[in-house]
């Protein structure tokens, strides 16, 4: 192991990291308010809309996010549409996440049965309040669990955005190789890297999974 | 004559009819409840009591006829819905109390939100009701943590926290163990001896001839017989009734 390269390009994967947590939470916080909107159309039932969410959870869940970036990096210029790097990170990591956190939304809102429902509404509690004295708490336990799996997940395909030039973590440790070869230090700070970032959300997470169940009974 | 009588009744269904698809659950019922009236609706299942029940609240879209509490209308869907509906308590057979809230919670939280009382007015007068139950000392307790019995006397109390014109009970007790079936029907006699107006929907029996002024015997989604508990459940004049309280008797 050569320990020169790794303390000379430290700072150069600090820096790739930033940008990727960065865009990362930036893309997930899109997807997480994108997700709601869907989850609640879909709740609802609202007419229109539905369908069109219904054709947006298909095409985001059965594209590639690479072939997501590629469209809006490549495909959109030809029709006159200008992305950075940057932005096309964003959008396509709230496009894909978007479907994703939308169905955890779902499964936690159709987790509060009808009749818990019906008696909320008998007290005479108006339709926002069931909402959020009734069915948002009761949701939370069960969409947490899947929330912060896809937090994960959406962190972890942040790894393509260096195929539309974005210098993240993947794009730092691929050029390196390219102009040093030294593949192992590399990939040993790349896999790092990714640990540094992702190990404590997940560790975050699953506490704040525990206390929920303790307090959903 | 006619005008006092009619500012008396608290519900009033006029020609009522529920369907379901083709399926006639409710078929032109016109039925009057007059204040500190106990009514209790009993017939064979499917015979539409809770439907019925349902459709007072306006947890049902009615497809004829109408129902209104105090003149004005029950609609499923209308705005007017949310103010009626805070008259009217109701109680399901699965308690259904909010499982993420304490008991105290669960109780005031409809006075607070819906009718903007104060939090100390409302907390004394959710222990005040608890105690009459015999569960104040559950007061910060989960739902989990409670027997049935005790939630389903805890829903109960959420109801009447909101002091409703009317109370309605369906089946409150057909998913209780014998000995707690007991304890809930208690506290719905006291609510009869108080002059709280109900209309309960009932597999007990003998719950039903203690605690009602009037008996309704619905069968088919028609009003079969009505009467007095006692010449209803011993001198039944109609021969359907008859061999719906046969099947409450055993001889060999």
């Amino acid at each position: 192991m050569d320990w020169s390269f790794i303390q000379k390009f430290t700072p150069m994967y600090v820096e790739a990291a930033v940008l990727t947590v960065t865009i990362g939470v930036i893309g997930i916080l899109l997807a997480i308010a994108l997700g709601l909107l869907c989850a609640l159309v879909k709740y609802y039932k609202i007419p229109v809309a539905r369908q069109i969410v219904a054709v947006y959870i298909e095409l985001s869940r059965n594209t590639p996010l690479i072939v997501q970036l590629f469209f809006l990096y490549f495909g959109l210029p030809k029709a006159g549409i200008l992305l950075s790097s940057e932005a096309c990170g964003v959008i396509g990591l709230a496009f894909l996440g978007g479907s994703y956190m939308a169905e955890s939304f779902l499964s936690g809102l159709k987790s509060v049965g009808k009749i818990q429902l019906e008696s909320a509404e008998s007290l005479g509690l108006r339709r926002g309040q069931v909402m959020r004295y009734i069915v948002i708490p009761q949701a939370a336990s069960v969409s947490v669990p899947a929330l912060a799996a896809n937090v994960i997940f959406l962190l972890k395909e942040t790894s393509v955005f260096s195929a539309v030039s974005l210098a993240d973590l993947m794009y730092v440790a691929k050029d390196l190789i390219g102009m040093y070869y030294n593949t192992g230090e590399a990939l040993t700070m790349l896999v790092a890297a990714y640990l540094v970032i992702i190990l404590p959300i997940s560790i975050v997470f699953s506490l704040l999974e525990r206390r929920m169940r303790r307090a959903g009974n | 004559m006619t005008m006092t009588e009619q500012t008396e009744h608290i519900i009033e269904i006029n020609h009522l009819v529920k369907r379901f698809g083709d399926n006639v659950i409710l078929n032109d019922l016109t039925l009057n409840v007059s204040k500190g009236e106990v009514v209790v609706l009993i017939g064979p299942s499917g015979c539409g009591k809770s439907t019925l029940l349902r459709c007072l609240n306006g947890l049902e879209p009615i497809q004829g006829g109408s129902v209104t509490l105090h003149g004005e209308p029950v609609e499923h869907g209308k705005p007017s819905l949310y103010n009626v509906r805070q008259k009217i308590g109701m109680v399901f057979q699965s308690y259904d109390l909010f499982p993420h809230m304490t008991v105290l919670k669960n109780i005031t939280l409809s006075p607070l939100k819906v009718q903007n009382r104060s939090k100390e007015e409302v907390t004394e007068k959710a222990m005040e009701l608890l105690k009459r139950v015999g569960l104040e000392d559950k007061a910060n307790s989960y739902p989990s943590e409670l027997s049935g019995g005790q939630k389903q006397r805890v829903a109960i109390v959420r109801s009447l926290i909101m002091n409703p014109d009317i109370m309605l009970l369906d089946e409150i007790t057909a998913a209780l163990d014998p000995e707690m079936v007991h304890e809930v029907l208690n506290v719905v006699l006291g609510l009869a001896d108080s002059g709280t107006t109900m209309m309960i929907v009932t597999h007990e029996m003998a719950f039903a001839e203690a605690v009602a002024d009037r008996i309704i015997f619905l069968d088919g989604g028609v009003i079969v017989e009505e009467g007095a508990p006692a010449e209803f459940f011993h001198h039944p004049k109609t021969e359907r009734a008859q061999r719906f309280l046969k099947t409450f008797t055993y001889s060999r």
